[in-house]
């Protein structure tokens, strides 16, 4: 089983994990990303998350797929990301994946979160406590900023 | 040839668009599609080589363009 999608309301969470759970299983694994409040020292008070929609599903599908096939047993895997403007707290992806055994469940969790930070094209953009805004990369730098007019 | 060029985030900020018709020599590979970039006003800030993807796969710079290809510049990313 794998599901990934993007959207735009917030992640149901137990809805995500009964995507994956089943009387096979003995282990489910979760990864929720949110939304902090400091980067590098900079007051944060929201992110905008978008993405180029039709390459992020696609790339997210591959490495779904790729976690499910880590161990003799597939992993079932499912993924939300959320796009669109989110405030502190908020959470901006949710991971689960389900194996009959914890050890793949967690590598599987992990997997797709390392994978994702580093392929799949989703931006976000910081708004900053002082009315600055900026696009930031996932090692933290700021690629451009600019202040809010 | 003609392919759609897409820019996202900061670098459609830097080009004031977010795509493009291009008008590309028929034998075109994504290095020229990425040349045609370079050469338009505000792309100075744009990396030295960005990461593109050509029909939403990751694409390396030597790869064949043709017609109606839909050629994107992926800026660094930041899911998660």
């Amino acid at each position: 089983m794998i599901h990934v999608a993007l959207v735009r309301e917030p992640i149901d969470i137990t809805r995500l994990i009964g995507r994956v759970a089943s009387h096979q299983i003995g282990a489910i694994a979760a990864f929720l990303g949110t939304v902090r409040d400091v980067n590098e020292g900079r007051p944060v008070t929201g992110i905008e998350y978008s993405a180029y929609e039709e390459m992020a599903e696609r790339e997210l599908l591959a490495i779904a797929g790729e976690a499910s096939r880590h161990s003799d047993v597939p992993c079932a895997v499912a993924i939300e990301h959320r796009l669109g403007e989110l405030s502190l707290g908020d959470v901006s992806v949710a991971i689960v994946v389900s194996h009959p055994h914890r050890a793949a469940a967690l590598h599987g969790c992990q997997y797709v979160i390392e994978e994702l930070k580093v392929r799949v094209p989703i931006w976000k953009r910081e708004h900053y406590a002082d009315g600055t805004r900026a696009w930031v990369d996932n090692r933290g730098t700021h690629v451009t900023s600019e202040v809010i007019g | 040839m003609r392919v759609a060029l897409h820019l996202f985030a900061s670098y459609a900020d830097a080009l004031g668009t977010r795509s493009l018709d291009v008008s590309l020599p028929d034998n075109a590979i994504v290095r020229d599609a990425l040349e045609y970039v370079r050469a338009l006003p505000g792309a100075q800030s744009l990396p030295p080589q960005p990461l593109v993807a050509v029909n939403a796969e990751y694409a390396p710079l030597d790869r064949p363009l043709k017609q109606g290809d839909e050629v994107a510049l992926i800026p660094p990313v930041a899911g998660g």
